[in-house]
C-alpha cells in the first residue's frame, strides 16, 4: 500500500492546484499565439482556442469510445475478426431474455413508481408547514452512493427463517402483523422491486424536487378561486395542478429512464444478479471480465446507447424549442 | 448572490416564509400521515445504519437495530475494527484523492468551455450545443471496452490522474450544460466596458466571469463531488490491480460479498462513507437543489 498520509494530499495539491495552473497557462499560451495572427483569423480561431481542452477530452471519453464499441460490437470475444449480427442475436437469445426482460422492468417499473410516489410526496408536502424539513429528509438518500444504498437496504431486507428473531426491518414488521418472513432479495419477482425500490429510495428526492418547484409554479389565485368553487383537492390535482407540470412531469421521466438504464452498482452489491435479477449493465461487466468477451460486451453497450437514444431526441427537441422562445 | 440571475434556475423553493399568502387550509390528517409515512420511510434506514454501527457484535448479530434504542449497549468498537481492519481511512483517502481534484477540474472546463460556447460566435456553435444535449444522457458503459483498452496501452489504468481524466470527461457536458444559461445572463456591458479597459479575454475571464458565476460554480461542484464520491463502476474498473488503497465504494462492495467480519464493522465503514456527502448537501442545500433543477433540461 502506497503511503496514504503523504500520497492523498499529494494528489489533491497535484490535481486541484498544479492542473488548473497548467490549464490557465495553456489558455495564456494560446492567447499569445493568437495575437501573432491578423485581427480577423485571430478572432475567428479564438473560440477554439477556449474549447480546446474541454472538446478533446469530450471527444477521448465519450465520442470516440462509442464509435469503436459500435465497431466492436460486430466483432468476436477478441475483437479481432468481424462476425456481423451474431453479437445481437446472442444477446437477445437463451439466457440473456431474462436478463432484458428484467431490464424492461427497470425501465417501466422505476420510472412509474418514481413518478407517483413524487407527485405524492411534492403535492402533500406543500400543505404542511414541516414542508422544508420533509424536503431535507427525503432529499438526504440523493447524497448516498448506490454502494452504500445497497449496504444499508441489504439490511433492511435480512431474512431468517420463520420463528427465529427477525433482524431485518421489513420482516420484523411483517412479524410484529403476524406474516411470515419474506426473502426479499430471494424470491424470483419480489427481489427485483425489492431492488428497484432501493434505487428509488435513493433517487426520489431527485424527481420530488423538480416537481415540488414546478407545482409552486402553478398560479396560486387560480387554485385559491377553484377552492372558493368548492372544487375538491382531488379534482384541483387533476383537473389544474398535474396539467400544468406535464413538462416537469416528462423531465422526471425520462431522468429515471436513464438512471434505469444504467443501473449497475445495487444489483452488483445486493444479488450480483442472481436469483433471476440480473441486468444487462451487470451483465456486461460480467461479460467484459470474467468471459473476456469483448464483442458481448460491446453488443449489450450498443443496446443501452440505443435504448437511450429516444430520450436523447426528446431532450434535443426540448432544448431547441426552449432556446426559439 | 452576486451578478446574473437567470429565472430559469433561480426557482421558487420551498422556503415557506417567503409565500404567507398562499392558501394553507389546514391540511388533514390522511396528509399528515402520507407526510409523516415518508419521513419514516426516509429516514429509518439511515438510523437503522448509524444505529448498528455503533452497536456491539453480539447484539448485531442476534437482534435488530431498533433494540439499540431500547437497551442501549453502545461501543465504538465497529469503528475501530473497520479503521484498523478493513483500510477505511485508506479508501477514505483515495476517494478524496480522486473527488477534489475532479471537481476542481470539472467546474473549471466547464465554465472555459460554457463561456467560450455562449460568449464566442463561430461556425458550427448550435451543432456543438446540441451535440453536447446529446451526450447528456450517454450510457457510461458504452466507454468502457474502449477505454480500458485505451488505458492499458497509455499506462493509465490503476492510476488515480487517469479516474480524474475520465470522470472530468464524462460530466463536462453537464458541466457546461449547466453553467451556459448563467453565463448568458451576465449583462453585456460589463464585458464591453473591460473590453474598453482595455483587458484581454483572459483577464475579463478572471476578473469578470469566474467571480460572478460563483453560485452556479458551487451547484456545478456538489454535484460534481457527490458523483466521484460515490462512483463505482469506474473505479472498480479502472483502478483494479494497482497499489493504490480502493475508494470507499469499491471497498463497501468488496466487503458485502465476504461475510467473514460480521455485519457491524461493514455498517460503520458504510456510515463513515455517507457522512461525507451527507454533511456536503445538508450544508449546501440551496446550491444541490439549484444543481437539481437547472441540470434538468426544461420544457
Amino acid at each position: 500500500m502506497t503511503d496514504t498520509l503523504t500520497f492523498v494530499p499529494l494528489m489533491i495539491v497535484l490535481g486541484a492546484i498544479g492542473v488548473p495552473a497548467a490549464v490557465f497557462a495553456a489558455l495564456g499560451a494560446g492567447e499569445r499565439a493568437l495575437t501573432l495572427f491578423s485581427g480577423g483569423a485571430g478572432r475567428r480561431a479564438r473560440p477554439w482556442v477556449w474549447l480546446f481542452l474541454p472538446l478533446i477530452l469530450v471527444i477521448l471519453i465519450l465520442i470516440y469510445p462509442v464509435i469503436v464499441t459500435i465497431f466492436t460490437s460486430f466483432q468476436d470475444a477478441r475483437a479481432e475478426n468481424w462476425i456481423g449480427w451474431q453479437n445481437y442475436a446472442w444477446a437477445f437469445s437463451g439466457q440473456m431474455l431474462d436478463i432484458v426482460g428484467n431490464n424492461i422492468l427497470w425501465l417501466v417499473a422505476f420510472p412509474l413508481i418514481t413518478l407517483v410516489l413524487a407527485l405524492a410526496s411534492a403535492t402533500l408536502f406543500d400543505k404542511v408547514r414541516y414542508e422544508p424539513l420533509a424536503m431535507t429528509i427525503v432529499i438526504l438518500p440523493t447524497a448516498i452512493s448506490f454502494t452504500a444504498g445497497s449496504v444499508i437496504w441489504t439490511q433492511m431486507y435480512s431474512f431468517q427463517p420463520s420463528g427465529s428473531p427477525q433482524i431485518g426491518t421489513l420482516n420484523a414488521i411483517r412479524a410484529l402483523f403476524g406474516a411470515d418472513p419474506l426473502p426479499w432479495l430471494i424470491q424470483p419477482v419480489v427481489n427485483n422491486f425489492a431492488l428497484i425500490f432501493v434505487a428509488v429510495w435513493l433517487q426520489l428526492g431527485i424527481a420530488t424536487l423538480i416537481l415540488s418547484s414546478a407545482i409552486k409554479n402553478v398560479g396560486s389565485e387560480m387554485l385559491e378561486a377553484a377552492r372558493l368553487d368548492g372544487a375538491g383537492e382531488w379534482l384541483i390535482f387533476r383537473a389544474m395542478i398535474l396539467p400544468n407540470i406535464l413538462p416537469s412531469v416528462l423531465v422526471v421521466l425520462t431522468t429515471m429512464i436513464i438512471a434505469a438504464l444504467k443501473v449497475f452498482d445495487i444489483v452488483y452489491v445486493m444479488t450480483n444478479g442472481n436469483f433471476g435479477t440480473d441486468v444487462i449493465a451487470n451483465r456486461l461487466y460480467y461479460e467484459l471480465f470474467a468471459a473476456n468477451n469483448l464483442g458481448h460486451a460491446s453488443a449489450i453497450a450498443v443496446i443501452l446507447l440505443f435504448t437511450a437514444l429516444p430520450v436523447a431526441l426528446i431532450n434535443i427537441f426540448q432544448f431547441r424549442s426552449e432556446a426559439r422562445s | 448572490m452576486t451578478g446574473a440571475p437567470d429565472p430559469a434556475i433561480t426557482p421558487r423553493t420551498f422556503s415557506s416564509g417567503a409565500r404567507k399568502g398562499r392558501r394553507r387550509r389546514l391540511p388533514g390528517t390522511l396528509v399528515h400521515v402520507v407526510v409523516l409515512l415518508f419521513i419514516v420511510g426516509w429516514v429509518v434506514p439511515i438510523l437503522a445504519l448509524f444505529l448498528s454501527s455503533i452497536r456491539t457484535q453480539a447484539d448485531t448479530a442476534s437482534s435488530g437495530w431498533w433494540m439499540a434504542l431500547v437497551r442501549p449497549d453502545l461501543s465504538l468498537q465497529n469503528y475501530a475494527l473497520a479503521l484498523d481492519q478493513l483500510n477505511i481511512a485508506g479508501s477514505l483517502g483515495t476517494s478524496l484523492a480522486i473527488a477534489i481534484p475532479t471537481t476542481v477540474l470539472t467546474v473549471l472546463l466547464s465554465v472555459i468551455g460554457a463561456y467560450a460556447l455562449v460568449r464566442m460566435r463561430f461556425a458550427g456553435r448550435t451543432a456543438l450545443s446540441l451535440l453536447l444535449v446529446s451526450l447528456l444522457v450517454t450510457p457510461p458503459q458504452i466507454t468502457l471496452v474502449p477505454l480500458l483498452r485505451l488505458y492499458n496501452q497509455v499506462g493509465l489504468s490503476g492510476s488515480i490522474p487517469g479516474i480524474w481524466l475520465y470522470q472530468v470527461g464524462f460530466t463536462l457536458p453537464f458541466g457546461v450544460f449547466l453553467l451556459r444559461g448563467f453565463i448568458a445572463s451576465i449583462p453585456k456591458d460589463l464585458y464591453e466596458s473591460a473590453n474598453l479597459d482595455g483587458a484581454s479575454e483572459l483577464r475579463t475571464f478572471w476578473s469578470i466571469v469566474l467571480p460572478l458565476s460563483r453560485p452556479i460554480m458551487a451547484s456545478l461542484g456538489i454535484m460534481a463531488f457527490l458523483w466521484s464520491w460515490n462512483d463505482l463502476l469506474i473505479p472498480l474498473l479502472f483502478l483494479g490491480g494497482s497499489g493504490v488503497s480502493p475508494p470507499i465504494t469499491v471497498n463497501l462492495a468488496g466487503l458485502v460479498a465476504q461475510t467473514t467480519q460480521g455485519q457491524g464493522p461493514l455498517m460503520a465503514a458504510t456510515f463513515l462513507s455517507v457522512i461525507v456527502p451527507l454533511m456536503l448537501i445538508i450544508s449546501m442545500q440551496r446550491y444541490f437543489v439549484r444543481g437539481i433543477l437547472g441540470g434538468a433540461v426544461k420544457g
